[in-house]
C-alpha cells in the first residue's frame, strides 16, 4: 500500500486509546500599538485588536481538527504583557483591562487568554506594580484571563521584593475566589526565566521580542509515551530512553503539521512548537504513570528524579529531531492536580512537596498546581517561590510556581477545580517560619554562570 | 496540506456488506479509491483506504458526516483523515 497500514493503525490508536492531542493552538498578538493615556481608549484598542486578529482562530482550528482527525483541545490567545502595553494609562489599577481581555476572549470563542503579566526580575516600574496589585481582583472577576509574573532570571538574579509581594498576591487571590477553593490561583504563575513564546497556560504571554502576530502550538501525549514504555518487554533504561525519543518525535511531527497548516490558513507566522507532556485527569494520561512504568512502585519514591530526568531529556531530543521550531517549555509537566497518578502518589504518602521541588530541577517547569493549607503564611508561599526561582536561576532553566492556598482547608482535605485543572489533596508545608528571610527584600544577585559575555 | 488524498479507516466487527455500503457513499461524493487493504485482527475488521477526493467543490465536512452515519448504521467506526496526518508523523 502507498501508506504503511501499520503506521496508520499506530496513529489511529494513539488518538483513540492513548489521548494524543494537540493541547492548544495559541495565537500571540502584540498590543504594543494599543497604548493610550486614557484607559478606556486603551481597552477599546485592545478589544478591537484581539477580536479582529483572532476572529478566525476557532473556525480554522476546527477545520484543521476535522481535516486531520486529531483533537485540538484548546484555542488560546496570548498578548503583550499588560504591564508594558498599559504602562502609560493614567489609572489606579488595570482590572478593567483584564475584564476587556475576558470579553475579547469570549468574543473570539477561545478557552483562555494569557498576558495579564509583568516582567519584574530586576525591579518594578509603576505599571508593573499597578498590574501586580490588580491581579487578585482581575482573576476573581474574569473567567478566561491568566496572569504571570516573572520575578527572576539567570541574567538578573532574583527580585526578592517581588517574591515577597507575590506571596501576598497569591493569598489575596485565593481569598477573593474562596467560594471556588481559590481557583484564581490556578490562573496565576510566578516565573524564573519565563519563555516569551510558551503556548501553555497559565504562563503564556506574547514576549516583547515577538512579531506582530504568531501561531504557537502546544502538543501533548503522556498517554502515548506511557503506552509505548509499557509495551517494551523487560527493557533497560537505554531502551526506554530510545522508545520515548521515537514516540516524542512522532507526536512532535503531528504538532508541526497542525501548526504549519494553521499558520498558512490564518496568514499568520508560525512561531514555535512546544512538545510538553501535559497530563490530564484522564486515567493513563499521566506523567506519574510513565515514571511508574519505568519501574518505580510509586511516583515520588527514591529514583523518581532520575526517571524524570531521563523522560524530560528524551522528550526534548525526540522533539528537536522532529522540528526545527521547537521552543516554549518542551519537556514534561508535573502538575499535581491535573495528573491522576500524582494525586494517587500524594494520597499514598509517596510524593511530598520536597520531592516535587527536587523533580523540578530536571523537568521543564516547576511546582505546579499544588494545593497547600489555606492558613499558610504569605511569607511561606514567598519562600517556596524563592527556592523554586533559585533552582531556575542557577540551572539556567525556566521554573514556575502555581500554588493554591485553599481557603478554609487543611491537610487531609481536597480541592476540586473540575475540567483540565482537576482536583488535588492539600499538601503540608513546613511549620517553621521563613518570614525574616523573606522580609529582608532586595535582590539575590545574578549567579556567576550569568557572566557569559 | 499537499494533496486532496485522504486515509479512510473502518474499524469494527465484521459483517456482510461493509465494503459495499462504505464505497457507495464514497462514490456518491466522487471520492476515488487509490489503494485499499483490509485485515481481521482479533475478530476486529480493519479496512484502510487511500482515497482521492475531487480537487474542487468537495465538502469534506458533509462527506465525513455521511461516512460517519453510514458507519454507525453498520456498527463500525469510520474515520476520514487527510493523508498528511500519517505521512508527517512517520516520515521526514
Amino acid at each position: 500500500m502507498l501508506v504503511n497500514p501499520k503506521e496508520i493503525l499506530e496513529t489511529i490508536q494513539m488518538i483513540r486509546m492513548e489521548h494524543l492531542d494537540i493541547r492548544t493552538v495559541t495565537m500571540g498578538i502584540s498590543l504594543r500599538d494599543c497604548s493610550h493615556p486614557d484607559i478606556e481608549v486603551f481597552n477599546e484598542n485592545i478589544y478591537e485588536k484581539i477580536s479582529s486578529r483572532a476572529k478566525d482562530l476557532v473556525r480554522t482550528t476546527n477545520e484543521i481538527q476535522s481535516l486531520y482527525g486529531i483533537p485540538i483541545i484548546n484555542r488560546r490567545i496570548s498578548v503583550t504583557p499588560i504591564a508594558i502595553a498599559a504602562e502609560s494609562c493614567r489609572s489606579q489599577d488595570f482590572v478593567s483591562v483584564a475584564k476587556t481581555m475576558d470579553e475579547a476572549a469570549k468574543e473570539a470563542g477561545v478557552d483562555f487568554i494569557g498576558g495579564f503579566s509583568a516582567l519584574v526580575h530586576k525591579g518594578e516600574t509603576g505599571g508593573d506594580l499597578k498590574l501586580i496589585n490588580s491581579i487578585p481582583e482581575a482573576l476573581a472577576s474574569t473567567d478566561k484571563v491568566c496572569s504571570s509574573v516573572n520575578v527572576a532570571t539567570t541574567k538578573a538574579g532574583i527580585n526578592m521584593d517581588a517574591v515577597g509581594l507575590m506571596g501576598n498576591i497569591i493569598k489575596k487571590t485565593a481569598e477573593l475566589t474562596s467560594d471556588r477553593d481559590g481557583i484564581g490561583c490556578a490562573k496565576l504563575v510566578v516565573f524564573a526565566n519565563a519563555p516569551e513564546d510558551n503556548p501553555f497556560m497559565a504562563g503564556a504571554f506574547h514576549g516583547i521580542g515577538e512579531p506582530e502576530c504568531v501561531i504557537n502550538v502546544g502538543v501533548s501525549g503522556p498517554g502515548v509515551v506511557n503506552a509505548a514504555v509499557c509495551e517494551l518487554e523487560n527493557p533497560n533504561l537505554t531502551e526506554i530512553s530510545e522508545t520515548i525519543k521515537r514516540t516524542a518525535f512522532k507526536i512532535t511531527r503531528m504538532g508541526e503539521m497542525v501548526g504549519r497548516e494553521a499558520s498558512r490558513r490564518l496568514g499568520v507566522e508560525f512561531g514555535i512548537l512546544d512538545l510538553s507532556l501535559a497530563p490530564t485527569p484522564a486515567i493513563g494520561d499521566s506523567v506519574a504513570a510513565i515514571l511508574e512504568a519505568m519501574g518505580l512502585e510509586r511516583c515520588g519514591t527514591h529514583g523518581t528524579t532520575a526517571a524524570l530526568a531521563l523522560l524530560n531529556d528524551a522528550v526534548k531530543k525526540g522533539g528537536a529531531m522532529a522540528s526545527s521550531s521547537v521552543g516554549g517549555l518542551s519537556g514534561a509537566f508535573i502538575p499535581v492536580s491535573e495528573d491522576a497518578g500524582m494525586i494517587e502518589a500524594v494520597k499514598a504518602g509517596a510524593l511530598t512537596l520536597e520531592k516535587l521541588e527536587a523533580m523540578t530541577c530536571v523537568c521543564s517547569v516547576g511546582l505546579d498546581m499544588i494545593a497547600v493549607p489555606g492558613d499558610t503564611h504569605a511569607s511561606t508561599l514567598s519562600a517556596i517561590i524563592a527556592d523554586e526561582m533559585a533552582i531556575g536561576v542557577i540551572n539556567k532553566k525556566t521554573t514556575a510556581v502555581r500554588l493554591i492556598p485553599a481557603p478554609g482547608k487543611g491537610v487531609g482535605d481536597f480541592v476540586e477545580f473540575g475540567g483540565l485543572l482537576g482536583s488535588a489533596p492539600i499538601m503540608p508545608v513546613s511549620n517553621f517560619s521563613s518570614e525574616t528571610f523573606v522580609r529582608r527584600g532586595g535582590r539575590i544577585p545574578a549567579p556567576i554562570q550569568s557572566l557569559t559575555n | 496540506m499537499t494533496s486532496s488524498r485522504f486515509i479512510i479507516t473502518v474499524i469494527g466487527s465484521d459483517r456482510v456488506g461493509i465494503v459495499a455500503r462504505i464505497t457507495t457513499v464514497m462514490a456518491s461524493y466522487n471520492v476515488n479509491i487509490v489503494d485499499i487493504t483490509q485485515t481481521i485482527m482479533q475478530d476486529i475488521f480493519t479496512m484502510i483506504m487511500l482515497a482521492e477526493a475531487p480537487k474542487e467543490n468537495f465538502d469534506l465536512e458533509a462527506f465525513q458526516q455521511a461516512m460517519d452515519a453510514e458507519g454507525k448504521g453498520l456498527g463500525v467506526e469510520v474515520k476520514v483523515q487527510h493523508e498528511d496526518a500519517f505521512r508527517f508523523m512517520h516520515r521526514i
